[in-house]
């Protein structure tokens, strides 16, 4: 497995390019097609059912028990099977990874909850990546500033990320630079922390699906060391 | 029923899979009495679009209001008493005849919850996520929003720490309305940018 290209922090190393290519989770859906129309209502209830506002706040008392980063937390939901993925709703990602930390960090057993429910209860996968060891230096100051050219990363991480798949290797402009966050790639796979900048990247969405439209502009929320200089 | 490698045991209903992980919970001390309850309940009743209507209104009416929004969203949400998760880090974007603004979450259900709540489930769903990057003019006309082929669009995804309103533009023929009466025209759409008022 070739992971030179990783830096200690699970972060790419700056300027170069990430050859691993194990894992895009299925909640990366920015930009795939074929899933028709939004089932769109102007309104409606918080929780359409009773098990839904449960599964929500499971989620929150797992997490805050086994003091799980966002990063772990969100990570827990993005291992989940992909059929099982989109053939869910939200609230049953929810319930799924609430279970699946607990029964990882030992508050239950999957044999309990399987018992009680009484049928199959499905977990997500395993952790693929790495556990992080080194968080290793922040930055220090922010790289760029607003009106900077910049090109995010190409890579693939085994592990949970926020940078979307669509705008990897994409060219965009610094919009606006915001406070300085953990980062995520580090926090869910590790005790330790490192912070960065995180700044508003603009991009023009004809470079990113070369359909030709006008007028259309997307933002995305990046951390310093997924971008370089363009 | 049992279950082997060719044949799953069927998947628990997930109604009975939600009582069966808080029951061992609770058992476990890890669920405080009521606590769900509690929870449910200010979802349902404090927390929502109402929220974020009367910061809208608040900008329409004051000028100065909007500008203070517009620089420090989170400092100016906070004067009207929100704040709190999802919250810390606001920015808010406003509409013009030349720009509209729209947000998304393609990686989860990033979303402004003190000034909207929790999100609908469309906005959590595939279908939105996956098409809102993609093809914003189709996906908002679809939708009931059909904009001018000159008019800019702006998609803000969230996938870091900020979480976004869309300030809309304030109707014509608003002009002798109070605040409380403005802040009634202003829908959770409008907020998401997936509809103009």
């Amino acid at each position: 497995m070739q992971t030179s290209s990783t830096g200690a922090a699970g972060v790419p190393a700056p300027g170069r390019i990430g050859r691993v290519s194990r894992v895009d989770g299925i909640h990366d859906l920015g930009g795939m097609q074929g899933f028709g129309a939004v089932d769109h209502s102007p309104a409606e209830p918080v929780f359409h059912e009773p098990w839904e506002g449960r599964a929500r706040v499971l989620l929150e008392a797992v997490s805050g028990a086994v003091q799980a980063s966002g990063g772990e937390t969100r990570h827990s939901i993005e291992r989940m099977d992909p059929g099982h993925y989109l053939t869910s709703s939200y609230y049953e990602h929810w319930l799924t990874a609430a279970a699946t930390l607990a029964v990882e960090h030992g508050l239950v057993s999957r044999e309990e909850l399987e018992a009680r429910a009484g049928g199959r209860f499905p977990l997500s996968g395993p952790v693929q990546a790495p556990p992080v060891a080194d968080a290793g230096p922040g930055p220090g100051e922010p790289r760029f500033a607003p009106g900077d050219r910049v090109r995010v990363r190409e890579w693939h991480p085994p592990g949970h990320t926020r940078c979307p798949r669509y705008i990897r290797g994409k060219e965009g402009v610094v919009v606006r630079l915001d406070g300085t966050y953990s980062v995520p790639d580090v926090e869910a796979h590790s005790t330790a922390r490192r912070y960065e900048a995180t700044y508003s990247v603009r991009f023009d969405a004809a470079s990113l699906w070369r359909d030709g439209q006008r007028g259309v502009w997307v933002h995305v929320d990046l951390w310093d060391s997924y971008l370089e200089r363009a | 029923m049992s279950g082997d490698a060719h044949h799953p045991a069927p998947m628990a209903p997930v109604e009975h899979r939600a009582a069966a992980l808080e029951a061992l919970l609770t058992e476990r001390g890890l669920v405080p009495d009521g606590f769900i309850e509690e929870i449910t309940r200010r979802y349902e009743t404090e927390i929502g679009p109402m929220n974020g209507a009367k910061v809208v209104a608040r900008a329409w009416t004051d000028p100065a209001y909007r500008q203070r929004l517009l620089a420090d969203g989170t400092a100016a949400i906070a004067e009207l008493g929100f704040g709190g998760p999802e919250g810390h880090h606001m920015v808010v974007v406003a509409n013009t005849p030349a720009a509209h603004n729209v947000i998304v979450c393609t990686l989860c259900s990033c979303y402004p919850w003190p000034v909207l709540g929790l999100p609908p489930a469309w906005y959590k769903d595939p279908p939105y996520r996956a098409r809102m990057v993609r093809d914003p003019r189709t996906l908002l006309a679809e939708m009931g929003c059909e904009l001018p082929g000159d008019v800019e669009i702006r998609v803000w995804d969230s996938s870091a720490e900020v979480r976004y309103l869309v300030l809309p533009q304030r109707p014509a023929g608003t002009e002798g309305m109070s605040e409380a009466e403005l802040a009634g025209l202003v829908t959770r759409d409008s907020m998401i940018g997936v509809a103009r008022l």
